[in-house]
Order: C-alpha cells, then sequence, then structure tokens
C-alpha cells in the first residue's frame, strides 16, 4: 500500500493506505482509548471509546475501524469527544461492581485508568447494580461477570489466537454474558490466554486472584523454565519470610520473543519453586548410609576433597578420566559452559554429557558454514510459507503453533504438514501429507523427487509439487529426524534457495547444553576435542581424547569402572533405567531441586537454584539467545554456576582462569572475527512490527511501569561492567561470546530483554565429527500440562492435568457407547 | 381473511390484491401476476435498474435509501454469488403492513425478488421472515414451492437459461436482526449482530457475496412498478418520493388500521379523516410518525405536514416505517416513554456499551420515575443519557431508543415535572402503570 498523508490534531501524519487510524495514531505517539481493539485481532467497535471526529464526517468516527486515505483530517481529542467517552464510562461504572480495592486487576486496570483520565467521578444512578456471583470455569480460570466490561478480547483472543473457540457469548442486551463452551466450565487448552487479554478483572487466575495487590510485586521479566520455545515470562515477584515467591506468571508488556502469548505452563506453571518437596539443605550421606543435612561448607569440602582425591590419585580407578559429569537441560548456558569448563580443565575428563533429548549436533553440523538458513522463532510469523514435517506444536511447542496461527490468520501463510498422526495445526494447513510412521525417512527422498517409498499416498504427489513450487519455505521438523535424516534433509532445501530450518526440541535450554560443549566429543560451539583450535590455549591440560557419553558413563559407573559421577540438574538413573544398587561403588555428587531418583542414591546432593532463582541466558530450541533474570529466592539453595566455583576453588584451581572476573575482566579480546570491542555494535535484525523491541525490563504499565535502567543496560551490552565476582555469570557470558563462534551476540538487545539468533553458520566446517549416535537421543514429549521432573512438582500443572482427564472422560465414554 | 377497512384516498398499488385470494399462485396469474417477471427476462438487468430509479421508490423499511441506487452499487462482476435479501423481520412497535404482504400476497414477495435478482444477477433469493410470524411461514412456503412447480423458480425459470433459487427463512426473535448486516450474520447461523460498515452488503453481504436486501414492501412494490412503469410510479407520490406507502395507524383513533396512501399525504388529515379521527373526540395530544423509534411531533406540528421522507425528516422526526401512533390527551407521557425504552432495552443485542448499559438505564430511571420516586435532577439525567446514546451506538438501535426518548423529554417536560416529588401518575387515566 502506498504511503498516504493525512492530519491527526493539526499534526501532519503519514502511513501506508489502510491502516487503521488507530494504529497509525499510536505509531506516531498519539493514544486513543480503547478496550475492545486489540492489535491483531479481528475488529468489533464495541467499546466505542475510540471515537474521534473526522472533518466532513457526521457523526464521530470509531478510529479502530477507520482506515486512513490521503487528505483525511481527524481530531482525536476535544471537548465532544471527551464528553462521548465520559458517558462511555459512566455507563460501564453503572453496572460495575466497583470493588476496585479487592480487584485482582487493581492499579493494573484499563477501566481504572479510563476513569482516571476521563473523570467520569460521580454517579447519576441510584437503583441496584446488575450482579452475579463469581464462576470457577476451571482450576486455572475464574469469572468475576460483574466486573465484565464485554470487551469481547477474550472470546477473539481463544477463538482466533489459539484456535480453541471455548468462549463466547449468552443472552443479549445488558443480560448479555461471555459464557464458556462446557455451559459452567471450560474445555480448552487452559492457556490463561483469556485472563491475559482482560483488561479489566473479569478474569482472574487461580495462582494469582486475592494473593496481592500489583504494586506489591516486583516485575521481574525472564525466560519460561518449561518447553524448548523459551517464551519470555514476566514474574510477579512478592517478599517473603525464607526468600522471595512467585505469585503471578503473564507476559502483560507483550514485548520479547513470544509477544501476546504464554501457554498454561508458562503462566501457572510456576509454583514448583515453592513446592515443599524442594531441596533447601546440602545432604551427605553418613556413616549410617542415609542422607543427612550439613551445612554448605561442609558439603563443599566433601565434595572438593573427594574429587581432587580421586583426580590426583595414581592408581587404575584413578584421575579425571574415572571422574563422569553429567549436566542439564534447564540450567543457563553460563551454567553449561562452566560445568564443561570445569569437567575439562579442574576434573581434567571428557567423560560429559547431558541427557540428549535432540540431534542438534546433527543438526548444527548440517547447517555448518551455511549462514542465515537456521530459522528464528520470529521467521515462524513471517514467513510466507512453512513445511512443518512431524512434531506436535499445539501441544509441544505451543508458542510455535501460535506463531503459525497468527502467520495464517494476518499473512495467509501457506503451510504443509507432513505427519504420522493428526496434529490440530492441520486446520490451518493447505496441504496434510499422512505419513507411515517409519516414513519421515523416506520424505526427504521422496521430496527430491524419489516414488518408490511414499509415491503411493493418495495426496503425495500434489503435495511435493505444491512444496517445491513455494519461492521461500520454512522447514520446521521434529525429533523424528535425527543423524543422518537430519543432514539429508537438511541437504535438500540448502540446494534451494530461500529455505531456513529449525529442528523441535524439548526443555528451556536443550539447545544451550548443546551448544555450550556438554558433549564427551565436542567442545562449546560444536568444536571437536579431537581439534580443539583456539580452546588448546584457553583450557589447560585440555585432552583430545573424546570422553564417555552419559549411558556409557552410568554403565561403567555400574561396571565399578567410574570412580566419580558429578550430576547437575539432571535424572540420568531415572531415564536410561540404571540399576540404582549398581551405582554403589562410584561416589555420586547431584546438584538439584528435588530429590531425584539419582539423587537419592547419591553420596552428596547439593540444593540447587531454579532457573526462576537465577541469572544468565539460554537458548530456545531454534537458537534464539534470550537473558534470563533471577526473580525468586529461596532460602538454603544456591546457583548451580555458584555452586560449582565454589567446588573448583576447594579443590584448589585457579577460579579467576575459570571464571574471568575481576580487575581485567573488561577486556574482551579479540579471538575470533568479528572483534568485540568496545565500540562492537551488531547490527539489530529486523523485528516483526507488531512486537515490541521496546526494553522493558517489567512492567510496561501499572504501578511499576518499565523505567528501565538504560544506563545499566549500555554498559552491560558493552561489557563495560566490572565483573566484581565469580559468581556472575556474565563473565562466563564475556568467555562464551569469545569463543564460541555461533555466539556473536547484540547485547544491547540481549539485555534489553529481546532475542538475539545465533548463527549456526558460523560453526567451521573443516573440522566436524560423524553424526552422535541416534539412539542416544530420548526426546521427553512433554504435552501442555508435563514438563518433566519440573512437572511432577508444579501443582497447577498437576491439577490442571487431571482436571482434563476428568473433562475428558465424558466423551470417551460417549465414545465407546 | 380479515374485513379490509377502506378510504377513498387510497390508492392501492402493493394492496391491490389483498382480499383476492392472491396467496393462490393460479388466482395470483388470472390477477395479472408474473407477467413483469417475464417483461424483466426480457428487457435485462439496465433497463430494470433505470425503472427502479426512475420510480423514486425509496426503502420502506425506513431508512428511505433509493432502490434503484442500491441496486447500481451491486458490482457487475463478482467471484463469490451475489445475493437477494428481503427483510420480513418486521419488528418496529406501530409498524405491522409486511405481514399483511405476506398475508395477501406472498408471490408479490417472490416476484420483486427475482426481479431484485435479475438487475443484480443473483441467482440466489432468501425471503427473510420474522420469527413470530408463525402464521406466515406456511403460507411463504407453500407460495415458494408452487412458485418452484410451476418452473417461476429453479434452475430454468419460465423456460429460460436464467437460474434463480428462493429460500424461505425465519427468525429466531429479535428486533435487532432487522438491521440488515444483523440479519445476513442470523440468516448464516450466527448471533444477530451487526456488522462494521463498510464494507457495505453491496459489496460484501451474505456469505462474503454482494448482496442486496430490501424491506418486504419495497420488494413487493417492485413488479406493480414494472408492470406500471417508473415515472407512472413515480407521478403518484411526492417530489423525490414515488409512489405509494402501507401506513398503519394505530393508536388512539376510531379506524385503526393499514391504508395504502401515496407518499407526501397530509398526516392530519390521514389521522381525522383516514382514520376517523381521535377516538372517544377525545383531544390529541402527540403523534409518533414512522414507528416507535422516531421522535415525537406535537398537533401544532402536523398540520401541513406531508409524509413523506424529506418533509418529516424537516420536521424534526423521521417516516421511518411508516407505523403512525396516535395519542391522545389522556395518556402519560412519561408512561409511554417508558413503555418505549422497555422494549428498546429488552431488544438491545447488547453488542456496544451506549445502547446495552444506556437502555438499560434509562429503563431504570423512567421505571422509579413514573412509580413516582424521581427528582429534578432525574430528569436532566434521563435526557443526558439519550443524548449521548444519540450516534454513539454501533448500529442504529441505540438511536432508535434514544430518539423517541429525548423527543419526549424535550417536547413534555413539563408532563415530567408533574411527576415529582411522590405524585401519583396525573395523566394515565386509561392505561395501567405499567412495571416491567
Amino acid at each position: 500500500m502506498p504511503d498516504v498523508t493525512f492530519t491527526v490534531d493539526g499534526k501532519k501524519l503519514t502511513a501506508p493506505a489502510g491502516t487503521l487510524l488507530i494504529e497509525a495514531c499510536r505509531k506516531a505517539g498519539i493514544e486513543i482509548p480503547a478496550f475492545c481493539y486489540y492489535p491483531g485481532l479481528s475488529l468489533q467497535a464495541a467499546c466505542r471509546m475510540c471515537v474521534v471526529r473526522q472533518e466532513k464526517v457526521p457523526k464521530l468516527q470509531t478510529a479502530c475501524t477507520t482506515t486512513v486515505a490521503e487528505g483525511q483530517v481527524f481530531t482525536t481529542e476535544s471537548p465532544e469527544i471527551t464528553q462521548a467517552r465520559k458517558a462511555t464510562i459512566e455507563l460501564l461504572l453503572g453496572n460495575h461492581p466497583l470493588d476496585c480495592p479487592v480487584c485482582d486487576a487493581g492499579g493494573e486496570c484499563e477501566l481504572q485508568d479510563m476513569t482516571f483520565r476521563y473523570g467520569a467521578g460521580e454517579s447519576l444512578y441510584t437503583e441496584a447494580k446488575n450482579h452475579r456471583e463469581e464462576q470457577k470455569w476451571s482450576p486455572a480460570v475464574y469469572f468475576d461477570r460483574p466486573r465484565c466490561i464485554l470487551c469481547y478480547r477474550c472470546v477473539r483472543m481463544c477463538g482466533e489466537g489459539m484456535d480453541v473457540w471455548a468462549l463466547g457469548i449468552a443472552n443479549r442486551g445488558s443480560s448479555a454474558i461471555i459464557a464458556p463452551n462446557g455451559g459452567d466450565h471450560l474445555d480448552c487448552e487452559q492457556c490463561g490466554m483469556c485472563i491475559d487479554a482482560c483488561p479489566v478483572g473479569a478474569l482472574t487466575s487461580d495462582t494469582y486472584r486475592y494473593k496481592t495487590r500489583p504494586w506489591e510485586m516486583n516485575h521481574v521479566s525472564t525466560v519460561c523454565t518449561h518447553c524448548g520455545d523459551g517464551c519470555k515470562v514476566t514474574l510477579g515477584v512478592r517478599q517473603v519470610d525464607d526468600g522471595a515467591e512467585i505469585v503471578r506468571g503473564d507476559n502483560r508488556d507483550k514485548s520479547g520473543i513470544n509477544g501476546d502469548f504464554l501457554c498454561a505452563k508458562g503462566r501457572f506453571g510456576f509454583d514448583f519453586v515453592d513446592s515443599k518437596d524442594r531441596l533447601t539443605k546440602p545432604l551427605v550421606r553418613n556413616a549410617a548410609g542415609t542422607l543427612e543435612p550439613v551445612t554448605w561448607e561442609h558439603a563443599i569440602r566433601v565434595v572438593s576433597n573427594k574429587l581432587k582425591e580421586i583426580r590426583d590419585s595414581k592408581t587404575e580407578n584413578g584421575g579425571g578420566s574415572s571422574i563422569g559429569v553429567i549436566g542439564s537441560n534447564t540450567g543457563t548456558n553460563e551454567e553449561n559452559y562452566l560445568l564443561q569448563k570445569f569437567a575439562r580443565t579442574v576434573l581434567g575428563t571428557n567423560n560429559i554429557d547431558h541427557i540428549r533429548t535432540t540431534d542438534y549436533a546433527a543438526f548444527v553440523r548440517a547447517m555448518a558454514g551455511h549462514e542465515h538458513r537456521a530459522a528464528s522463532l520470529r521467521d515462524t510469523e513471517t514467513a510466507k510459507a512453512i513445511l512443518l514435517i512431524g512434531g506436535n506444536p499445539t501441544e509441544e511447542h505451543p508458542l510455535l503453533a501460535w506463531n503459525i496461527r497468527t502467520n495464517f490468520r494476518h499473512n495467509t501463510a501457506r503451510l504443509y504438514i507432513a505427519t504420522d498422526s493428526p496434529i490440530k495445526l492441520e486446520r490451518q494447513a493447505r496441504q496434510t501429507l499422512s505419513l507411515p510412521v517409519e516414513g519421515y525417512e523416506s520424505l526427504t527422498a521422496f521430496l527430491s523427487g524419489d516414488d518408490s517409498a511414499l509415491g503411493e499416498i493418495e495426496n503425495a504427489k500434489t503435495f511435493r509439487e505444491a512444496v517445491n513450487a513455494e519461492e521461500s519455505l520454512l522447514v520446521i521438523f521434529g525429533q523424528e529426524f535425527r543423524g543422518a535424516a537430519i543432514e539429508s534433509l537438511v541437504k535438500w532445501g540448502l540446494a534451494k534457495e530461500n529455505v531456513k530450518f529449525a529442528y523441535l526440541g524439548d526443555y528451556a535450554n536443550s539447545r544451550g547444553a548443546a551448544d555450550m560443549g556438554l558433549s564427551p566429543d565436542l567442545l562449546p560451539g560444536y568444536i571437536p576435542v579431537t581439534t580443539p583450535g583456539a580452546f588448546a590455549e584457553e583450557y589447560p591440560n585440555l585432552s583430545t581424547q573424546p570422553g564417555m557419553t552419559a549411558p556409557e558413563m552410568l554403565d561403567a559407573g555400574c561396571r565399578g569402572e567410574l570412580a566419580a559421577l558429578y550430576i547437575v540438574g539432571s535424572d540420568p538413573v531415572t531415564a536410561y533405567g540404571t540399576d540404582p544398587a549398581a551405582l554403589k561403588r562410584a561416589f555420586v555428587v547431584v546438584q538439584d531441586i528435588f530429590l531425584t531418583g539419582t539423587a537419592a542414591l547419591a553420596d552428596v546432593v547439593l540444593p540447587a537454584a531454579s532457573l526462576y532463582e537465577k541469572a544468565g541466558t539460554v537458548t530456545n530450541t531454534f537458537g534464539d539467545i534470550q537473558l534470563v533474570k533471577k526473580a525468586a529466592d529461596k532460602a538454603g539453595v544456591k546457583p548451580d554456576f555458584e555452586i560449582l566455583v565454589r567446588i573448583a576453588g576447594g579443590m584448589g584451581a585457579d577460579v579467576k582462569k575459570l571464571v574471568p572476573f575481576g580487575r581485567g575482566s573488561i577486556t574482551v579480546p579479540a579471538v575470533t572475527a568479528p572483534a568485540l570491542s568496545v565500540d562492537f555494535v551488531p547490527t539489530p535484525r529486523p523485528i516483526p512490527s507488531l512486537r515490541g523491541i521496546h526494553g522493558d525490563l517489567g512492567q510496561s504499565r501499572g504501578a511499576h511501569s518499565g523505567e528501565a535502567d538504560r544506563h545499566a543496560v549500555w554498559l552491560a551490552a558493552r561489557g563495560l561492567e566490572l565483573r566484581l565476582s565469580p559468581f556472575d555469570p556474565l563473565a562466563a557470558l564475556d568467555e562464551i561470546e569469545r569463543l564460541v563462534p555461533s555466539y556473536k551476540l547484540d547485547r544491547l538487545n540481549l539485555f534489553a530483554g529481546n532475542d538475539v539468533h545465533s548463527e549456526p553458520g558460523f560453526v567451521p566446517v573443516a573440522s566436524l565429527t560423524a553424526p552422535t549416535a541416534a539412539e542416544l537421543i530420548l526426546p521427553a514429549h512433554d504435552g501442555l500440562f508435563t514438563s518433566g521432573v519440573l512437572g511432577d512438582h508444579t501443582k497447577a500443572l498437576v491439577e490442571l492435568n487431571s482436571y482434563q482427564e476428568s473433562i475428558s472422560q465424558p466423551v470417551a465414554e460417549a465414545a465407546a457407547d | 381473511m380479515p374485513k379490509l377497512t377502506s378510504h377513498p384516498d387510497e390508492v392501492k398499488i402493493i394492496s391491490k390484491r389483498f382480499g383476492m385470494g392472491a396467496a393462490n399462485i393460479d388466482r395470483y396469474i388470472e390477477l395479472g401476476g408474473y407477467e413483469a417477471t417475464r417483461k424483466c427476462l426480457a428487457e435485462g438487468s439496465e433497463w430494470i435498474i433505470n425503472e427502479m430509479k426512475a420510480s423514486g421508490l425509496r426503502g420502506r423499511g425506513g431508512a428511505g435509501f433509493p432502490t434503484g441506487l442500491k441496486w447500481s452499487f451491486v458490482p457487475k462482476q463478482s467471484a463469490k454469488p451475489k445475493y437477494v435479501l428481503v427483510n420480513g423481520d418486521e419488528s418496529e412497535p406501530g409498524t405491522c403492513k409486511d405481514h399483511l404482504i405476506f398475508l395477501h400476497d406472498p408471490h408479490a414477495i417472490i416476484e420483486g425478488t427475482i426481479i431484485a435478482g435479475l438487475a443484480i444477477g443473483a441467482k440466489m433469493g432468501f425471503i427473510y421472515l420474522r420469527g413470530e410470524y408463525r402464521y406466515l411461514i406456511e403460507i411463504m412456503e407453500k407460495a415458494v414451492a408452487d412458485a418452484y412447480a410451476k418452473g417461476f423458480l429453479g434452475k430454468n425459470i419460465f423456460g429460460t437459461e436464467t437460474e434463480f433459487q428462493a429460500v424461505v427463512q425465519t427468525g429466531a426473535g429479535a428486533y435487532e436482526v432487522g438491521e440488515e448486516s444483523a440479519l445476513m450474520e442470523s440468516l448464516e447461523g450466527k448471533r444477530g449482530v451487526p456488522r462494521i460498515k463498510p464494507p457495505f452488503p453491496a459489496v460484501v453481504g451474505l456469505y462474503g457475496g454482494p448482496t442486496v436486501i430490501n424491506n418486504a414492501e419495497t420488494i413487493a412494490s417492485v413488479p406493480h412498478i414494472i408492470t406500471m412503469g417508473g415515472a407512472a410510479y413515480a407521478a403518484v407520490g411526492s417530489e423525490r418520493n414515488g409512489g405509494t406507502r402501507l401506513f398503519g395507524i394505530s393508536g388512539h383513533v376510531e379506524r385503526p388500521g393499514i391504508y395504502e396512501l401515496p407518499m407526501g399525504y397530509n398526516l392530519k388529515k390521514m389521522i381525522y379523516e383516514v382514520a376517523g379521527g381521535v377516538r372517544g373526540g377525545r383531544k390529541l395530544k402527540a403523534v409518533v410518525p414512522g414507528g416507535s423509534s422516531t421522535p415525537v411531533l406535537l398537533p401544532e406540528e402536523i398540520e401541513t405536514l406531508g409524509m413523506d421522507f424529506d418533509q418529516v425528516g424537516k420536521a424534526g422526526s423521521m417516516l421511518g416505517s411508516g407505523g403512525v401512533v396516535v395519542i391522545d390527551d389522556q395518556t402519560c407521557i412519561v408512561e409511554f416513554a417508558l413503555r418505549t425504552i422497555s422494549f428498546y432495552q429488552h431488544e438491545s443485542c447488547g453488542w456496544c456499551i451506549p445502547c446495552r448499559e444506556g437502555t438499560d438505564w434509562l429503563k431504570k430511571s423512567l421505571t422509579r420515575f413514573h412509580a413516582g420516586f424521581g427528582t429534578k435532577k432525574d430528569i436532566d439525567n434521563i435526557q443526558y443519557l439519550a443524548e449521548n446514546m444519540m450516534g454513539r451506538t454501533f448500529c442504529p438501535l441505540g438511536d432508535a431508543a434514544a430518539m423517541p426518548t429525548l423527543g419526549f423529554v424535550k417536547k413534555f417536560r413539563k408532563e415530567f415535572e408533574d411527576h415529582l416529588d411522590g405524585k401519583p401518575c396525573p395523566y394515565a387515566k386509561h392505561v395501567e402503570v405499567a412495571l416491567v
């Protein structure tokens, strides 16, 4: 659309023809109030708040439905308009309960804000208000009807945004009411998006309602700890006796990678931090064989002495290679980086791994040397055509599913799905190819023209024709692909222009764990230990001999060939089905937040902080890196980063070599291009217009409106902040940036709370090793309400899970009849 | 068959077959029916639209938009199918004209629908009947079935290559669905809530296709216009208001009923001569000229008032649906206002705030006021509420509720003041106080 010029309140504005006036004004800094208007959802023109005066038009016009054209003249503020808005608010307040003093939304309520602005301070009516009792629609969602102003945001968010259509309108006139599809309960995905969209306190969440007031919380933007999409979540945190508790999760400032979106896990799944099962004291196995609470000093001394002893032992079953280290899928990049550096330089072993849920090594190997071919999660919102092979985004990657739906709705993106079982996104798909379970392997060959395997499937050829006819394509594939299968699929796409890739994996930082070198054969950045390059100098005593994989370590431990196992945030005994009794001979140390199957048999258990209780960065499955900020606080626990530094210190290691802190920590020497000097400011990637690029640092409205500490962000982004503590994970980030080729970060963007894409194309091609064994991959396949060990300890998710089962039962019974 | 009263001034065009058994298709044909359609099939689209433009026919639903012009807005080429919609959701209090057409002359509706279809190039017509008109459904459905049987509807109507299908659909009881876009929503099986305009139905209407939607009386006038010629039809009415209209006179008159009179007919004459004057020789207090949504007129305002869209508009009211409600001097205006607002409160769809909340509070306030518990400030409040609904709502229903209320408060403020201080209603002599 060509740009047009029009006048608003005497100012000349320019916008593409057809832009909604309300949007054009917002971009120009002129705020037009609205309740029912919500960017990205269908237009309602129901609240009549956005009325403006258009020259030569007799009636006031709604800015949310007026499209701009050349030469138009608008007035957005005048006594007439103010009166119209005031009258509308007076009408709304007529039946509103005005229970602001106890309402969840009090202080964050758009109706309050509007009343404040337009001053409808006097009640015109003496009659009783219409009243109805509050309703509980599900374990997550409550509806307080009298507060509802019928803006229909929830209805549209649920229907258009989520494609769930669980909400509608019942009755009419002044009896009109928002009603759930189940009559008195919700049968939906329990995402809570309706609560977030609600401009008032009509929809409230079980986790937050009547708990606190918004101004009593600190609002901390961090990254969700559950799935591999890495949504930004704003946690509302309140001080309590033993630290700081999380009372709310949302993304109300709509910033970051997920914009509006959060699913049930991100929004409600935080109560594990206060679970009574939390480990809060270090435990050491005593002479009687039971785990006994001890002080941190004692526990660290026990661990460091024992590890030192084993490392320095010259016996057959001694030395660094007799220690195995297993890292975490939910720890930060800095922790994982530090863990492998600790293993390789302090313990002197390449026996380091993590429970691999996704074959990122094979993916990066295939992408190495091909820049701009790895897709960011943001690409899924703008790609013109998407080929989804395997995976189930709606269940396992809710943000990806949201983005695909939004892309379909706003840009009529063409979605092609190849799947072995029906998935919900097929509703948006242009074509779906039903594959046999074993069909993924043959799909690449079929797409390249080999009919032998899949040619018989009914629509296979038209599917292939359509996919191949696309001028640009985003290929997203699931964990069905591993090893050589990934390589051939990527090769097929790389041969075409404008094809990008994304690989779907589990957990908040599985990608980071692989990127940071939690592998027996790969250093950070997928650099083989056999040809360590710069690491040879950086890591003293680095062995170039690949170590054992995680299952190998456990097997070796059971055979008594491993003297010690150091396990961080991971439960390999349960995951690999290891016999707990067989591990008795090894000295097992576990850092975790719960007493997992592995922790239960450990000699020392160290209570760790969860992702919500520490700082650092994580990388989602698309390779988008985001900043994790400390939200909650729990007395007794320590972040994995600090624990590792303390143990290394206890072992007599030079802590300053492990973590570059203190004087001189500012220097960011140029080891790899592009050099990260003080003046280096990477070019920010263009970000889709609907998403905020503003640095939010918390709440963008309400009492804690985000006055970002721009000075601090700037200093941090340029590496000018002195790392005063060896426990500062950002000191490790400096080193990661220096040594990991794919982590060239636009730090200003990162520190302002946005996502920064890593580039596997920067991984050097020459030094790649053979693909990993496909059988090492153990996909978690967590759904909407499960999240591995965390999910089991999250009451809100457990409740939702059983609720979903209970409401789906009658349907199953009916089907059985 | 109800007795059809008449008056010498009546000009029988739409009603000329009333009472003659024209619901029977053979009788209808005998009376010259379906000749207009044949003529239109021969003459073609452009000719039809020109005749319609020449006729000066303006929408009989209430807005008075020139019908020929409306039809000409429909794009000639369209990727989506085009539709003709007949709005028979007659629900405005004081209005009961369309039901007579459905009752006596259903084939005129079908004929008008086919002709509208020929004019805009539609192959499908929907006749949307008010849900409460249960007794008309059978008549209308039989008429459509008969037309199909005769080959007047179907794949090849009248033996030509032209296709036209028609379906009768009923509403579920909502005044709001009389609004054209809400009717389309209802017809599509959705909640009867109006759509955002633009786009207008002529461009994006039913199922997203270009749609012409006309009031049943408008559609029934079409075959007559074709038969007598647009110019001749125009000559019957007043300036820029072609033809005749079915005026429904109700309230306190001696002979209430539906009368077909030329556009521009004097309102005073209509009340005092055609309808036999105010009942029982009482004095005229006020007249609602065009259905309950139109602002009330005082006796002195109707002396020379011609009943056409332009003249009534100039007098500060609207011709609307042509439902004239006559109010005598023993009627309480406050109660009348309450009755009126009660209807709109009940019928508001609830979509937008000013209408949903405004009608509710107006009703609550007027109820209390009429019961004698009002204050002087309430009168201002009622006026303030109505003023702030006017022109601010999503669809005209809000205006329809606010306009008459404003009229009552402004023109009869004294009667409101007479209800103050706990006094019993000093006016209502023959109507029980209706508190809902």
